[in-house]
């Protein structure tokens, strides 16, 4: 894998140099790529470990005169971004448990089960993957302002499975379509019951899958911004996303140093999450959209 | 466990797998014997089974989708202003309709709606369909660079908005540095104050975070062409423009069909970027309708506004989702 394995042999043939120069424009395209996605991390990396001095004097290079780590320590000490952070992480690993398990048992009826109007239920899951976020935060509002869901945790996660569900649903009935249906028969000839078959049999072959639901699910209920506004007006019950955009405010200025080291911190999981399971991810993301 | 005739079944299928490799296929034999009666009951308690298994992920995905459709339509001909209880709740017939057409809001926002969504579409597919051929061939350090293109998709739409925030910070920010360091014209640009430059950072931050998905599905697509396909058109004499042409293009179609419906929908509905880098400023004039809808709801209170633009998006939704599956079918057929 020494060289670049375009169409082997053939590009060989050809003319050196000219070789040479297309392989020098092939690796800047991807330098290109790479610094375009990344450099603005690294951008509020160097931002977020600036004085507040050098802030308002002005960018004068690409390195931060001197580091300093104020910043994250004033966003957990002065604004309990701690809190925020929690609140993320029980709601976001509340929804993605709560998706995993009604898309497994959903998913299972969609891909084996004999059900009437099973097309229109698997139409009606993927229309909702496309439904108006904004046109539902009116009326849930006004729901939940009786039922006692605003500042609160399950109004968060059952808005969440908006994000969640359609996904998920989908990817897991694609897969259980490709488990061989005779591996649940011969379960049940055994004497297992169709819900026996599924736990003991189905979910033990589908974990990947269902890991992959999972890490999708965490990250778009990670990432929300919508819901949260609309729903949490105590401090106290803020998601992460949601107190960065009142943190490093003050009248006169702006702390870019703050707001960059609560970005920081709350783009880690996912950056974390995205090296771990690149695979994982593109293939959860393109499963029957491409067929 | 096993019973009566089930357990002479099992045996017979459990012998026939060992026996011979084709034990999956025998194992289906002995359950057709015992059609009729056995497996009616089989397929009614699967359908009970299936309907238990479906209903709290339909339930719950009704809640907060159906629920809340019928519940605009209902508000959306009603009087519902939470600050305004005085007004009552009265029947109030096409009057949040006839709003939507009548103030100068809804009309300008469906305006810069359709300007971001050509505009950021454009640029996503464009650069998406680029990104998927380079990194669609096998190199080294390809899964790095898959990754680092994946990661702005991953974070949260917070962190590209505040991220794009600070590059343009005239002060602390990097771009109007680079653009002073080149001799550019620029460097004192604020950029938040204009209403052209405002929507040239919401643009930015948006394709910068959903290029990537644009490129993951295109490289899926890409993956699916077989590579003879290539060979042949290269036989053919036909030269690199000409394969993305005539080969590329066509057979990437279904895939760059389902970019361009996942893309335009969300770009149609845009919010949290807007609401976080600009608030729709300066004035209103980068306010889209999914900005109206959500000051309609939580800053006016006015659900029955609120609930006339949900039912406007929903239908416009609709229209380009149906639109778009159109376009495509005469031509697979």
């Amino acid at each position: 894998m020494a060289d670049v394995v375009l169409s082997g042999s053939t590009w060989r043939t050809h003319r050196g140099t000219r070789q040479g120069l297309r392989r020098a424009g092939f690796i800047a395209v991807n330098v290109g790529f790479v610094v375009s996605a990344l450099f603005p991390f690294y951008w509020i990396l160097t931002t977020s470990i600036k004085t507040t001095n050098e802030l308002n004097a002005g960018t004068t290079g690409l390195f931060p005169a001197h580091q300093t780590f104020v910043a994250y320590r004033q966003i957990f000490t002065e604004f309990d971004f701690l809190r925020s952070l929690a609140n993320s992480v029980i709601v976001a690993v509340a929804t993605t448990v709560v998706t995993v398990v009604l898309a497994t048992m959903a998913s299972y009826a969609l891909a084996r089960l004999d059900i009437p109007g099973k097309g229109v239920v698997l139409g009606f899951v993927l229309l909702a993957g496309f439904f108006p976020i904004l046109s539902v935060v009116g009326p849930l509002f006004l729901v939940y302002r009786h039922i006692g869901f605003l500042n609160s945790y399950p109004g968060l996660v059952l808005a969440y499975l908006i994000y969640t569900l359609p996904l998920s649903v989908w990817l897991l009935t694609n897969f259980f379509r490709q488990i061989p249906k005779e591996l649940d028969e011969a379960a049940m000839v055994d004497g297992a019951s169709r819900l026996q078959a599924l736990r003991r049999v189905i979910v033990p072959v589908a974990v990947p899958s269902i890991i992959t639901a999972g890490i999708i699910s965490f990250i778009l209920a990670w990432n929300d911004f919508t819901f949260a506004l609309s729903f949490e007006n105590d401090p106290r019950y803020f998601t992460a996303p949601l107190a960065i955009v009142d943190l490093g405010q003050s009248q006169y200025q702006v702390f870019y140093n703050q707001i960059d080291a609560a970005v920081v911190v709350i783009t880690l999981p996912v950056a974390l999450l995205v090296l771990l399971a690149q695979r994982r991810i593109m293939s959860g993301l393109t499963a029957g959209a491409v067929k | 466990m096993r019973t009566g005739p089930n357990a002479a079944a099992d045996e017979q299928s459990a012998g026939g797998a060992s026996v011979a490799g084709v034990g999956r296929v025998a194992q289906a034999e002995p359950s057709v014997g015992g059609r009729g009666p056995l497996s009616h009951r089989r397929s009614a308690s699967d359908r009970r089974v299936g309907l238990l298994l479906l209903a709290p992920a339909v339930l719950a995905l009704a809640a907060v989708t159906l629920f809340p459709l019928a519940y605009n339509l209902w508000n959306s001909f009603h009087v519902d202003q939470l600050a305004n209880p005085s007004a009552g709740n009265g029947f109030s017939g096409l009057q949040n309709y006839r709003a939507l057409f009548n103030e100068p809001g809804f009309s300008a926002d469906l305006a810069h709606t359709l300007f971001f969504t050509a505009v950021s579409v454009g640029i996503e597919m464009c650069l998406g369909l680029a990104i998927a051929v380079v990194i669609s061939k096998p190199f080294k350090g390809r899964g790095l660079v898959r990754a680092a293109i994946l990661v702005p998709w991953a974070v949260p739409t917070v962190v590209s908005a505040m991220l794009w925030k600070t590059m343009v910070d005239p002060q602390s920010g990097f771009v109007n540095y680079l653009l002073g360091v080149l001799h550019l014209p620029g460097a004192g640009i604020a950029w938040s104050a204009q209403t052209w430059t405002s929507w040239a950072v919401v643009i930015v931050a948006d394709a910068w975070k959903t290029t990537p998905l644009v490129a993951v599905i295109l490289l899926a697509g890409l993956q699916t062409i077989p590579g003879d396909v290539y060979e042949a058109a290269q036989v053919d004499g036909a030269g690199a423009w000409r394969r993305f042409r005539s080969v590329t293009l066509p057979l990437l179609k279904p895939a760059l069909l389902v970019a361009l419906i996942f893309r335009t929908l969300a770009a149609f509905l845009v919010f949290d970027v807007v609401y976080i880098l600009t608030g729709g400023g300066p004035g209103s004039s980068t306010e889209t309708l999914g900005y109206l809808d959500w000051k309609a709801f939580l800053v006016n209170t006015d659900f029955g506004y609120g609930g006339a633009v949900s039912v406007s998006l929903v239908v416009m939704a609709l229209v380009i989702a149906f639109g778009y599956t159109r376009l495509v079918r005469p031509s697979t057929n």
